[in-house]
């Protein structure tokens, strides 16, 4: 994200689809820098399959459950808390409760991306499929339309390949592995988060929305199911762009108008 | 059919079905300013929260481990403009030498 061109850094440009479109070079370095920042998280991300198949097959699944949930359910909270809950005894109909609602926040993501992203045919049902945290997060990361789609296909894809061999990989060899923390995976999963939020800490009020949500998920991780302590940060989002704000000009150009009507 | 491969293709499809969903959502809606404004900081909220939980939460429980020293080094290396894939190899190299150093 920092190998774009600096015109891409101004509030208005940032202002996802409805931003002005910026001359050929500039969205085709954007085109580049996405889709190589979608293939690092896709690798980096990936990987960590591995610890996925192999905590399915000790939680009592079977290779081609754990290859059903990789391959249909495709995102990795809801698989780790569905295996979670089958590890820990709990029934098949608590597994898939659970599942389903870490899934929640993949919802929130298709409504974002729905006004970038092709309807319809073959290519919607793969843009349904391959929505998840890190298609989502290049994507709303990546400035113009163009690059949206291609930062998006690029991590759904990448992502997509690397989780499925990497959980086969995990749940045939078990944990004979090791722990993939070892290699320090589980920290590069988090950089790439911060990597992925960084560029949008544009104003004030972005930095304090997520300041506040990165609290909220960490007191409600001692007292709510895997999962939902990220959700419940996202009612932040909601609670904030929801206070009312006085007017002001190019009210659609959101991003622009925290700058604006905040930093004055 | 036992019911974990029921729990199983129940998941899935409904996984799948979230997914589709969000999408069907009609255009118009998202170009109200607050519902634009929501959408906007929504992705945020979700990124803050994920750094979060992925660098200090093992399970239920909140934990200060090699995490923590990684995700100083990335940020450390975004505030200088370093690569994306640079500050998540260094983050990754950080907690790994941590780690063998017998540390979190």
């Amino acid at each position: 994200m920092n190998t774009h061109d600096p015109s891409d850094r101004s509030p208005a440009a940032r202002s996802a689809h409805e931003a002005p479109s910026p001359d050929a070079a500039s969205v085709s370095l954007a085109v580049s820098a996405a889709r190589r920042k979608g293939l690092s998280v896709g690798v980096a991300t990936g990987l960590y399959g591995i610890s996925f198949g192999a905590l399915a097959t000790a939680s009592g699944l079977d290779v081609w459950q754990a290859m059903v949930l990789s391959a249909i359910m495709f995102t990795g909270g809801s698989q780790f808390a569905f295996v979670g809950v089958i590890g820990g005894g709990g029934s098949a109909l608590g597994a898939a409760l659970a599942a389903v609602l870490l899934g929640i926040r993949n919802t929130l993501y298709g409504l974002v991306l729905a006004p970038t992203l092709p309807r319809g045919g073959a290519k919607g049902a793969a843009r349904s499929l391959l929505t998840i945290d890190e298609s989502a997060a290049v994507a709303a990361t990546a400035g113009p339309p163009a690059a949206k789609r291609a930062g998006f296909w690029a991590a759904g894809i990448a992502v997509y390949v690397f989780w499925n061999l990497f959980s086969l990989v995990g749940a045939l060899i078990g944990q004979s592995v090791g722990d993939p923390g070892a290699w320090g995976l589980d920290a590069a999963a988090a950089a790439a988060f911060l990597g992925l939020l960084w560029p949008r800490l544009v104003s004030k009020d972005v930095v304090a929305v997520a300041v506040a949500a990165a609290f909220i998920a960490l007191i409600a991780t001692p007292v709510l199911p895997a999962g939902l302590p990220v959700l419940a940060a996202a009612l932040v989002a909601v609670v904030v762009g929801l206070l009312p704000r006085r007017p002001v000009a190019g009210g659609n150009r959101v991003d622009a108008t925290d700058e604006d009507g905040e930093q004055a | 059919m036992s019911w974990l491969w029921a729990g199983v293709i129940a998941a899935a499809v409904l996984s799948f079905a979230q997914k589709w969903i969000g999408y069907q959502v009609p255009p118009g809606v998202l170009e109200k300013p607050r519902i634009a404004r929501v959408t906007s900081l929504l992705p945020v909220a979700l990124l803050g929260a994920l750094v979060a939980t992925q660098a200090a939460a093992d399970g239920p429980q909140l934990m200060a481990d090699a995490r923590l020293p990684a995700l100083a080094v990335a940020a450390l290396l975004l505030a200088l403009r370093a690569p994306f894939l640079v500050v998540v190899i260094a983050a990754a190299v950080v907690a790994a030498l941590c780690r063998a150093l017998g540390w979190g």
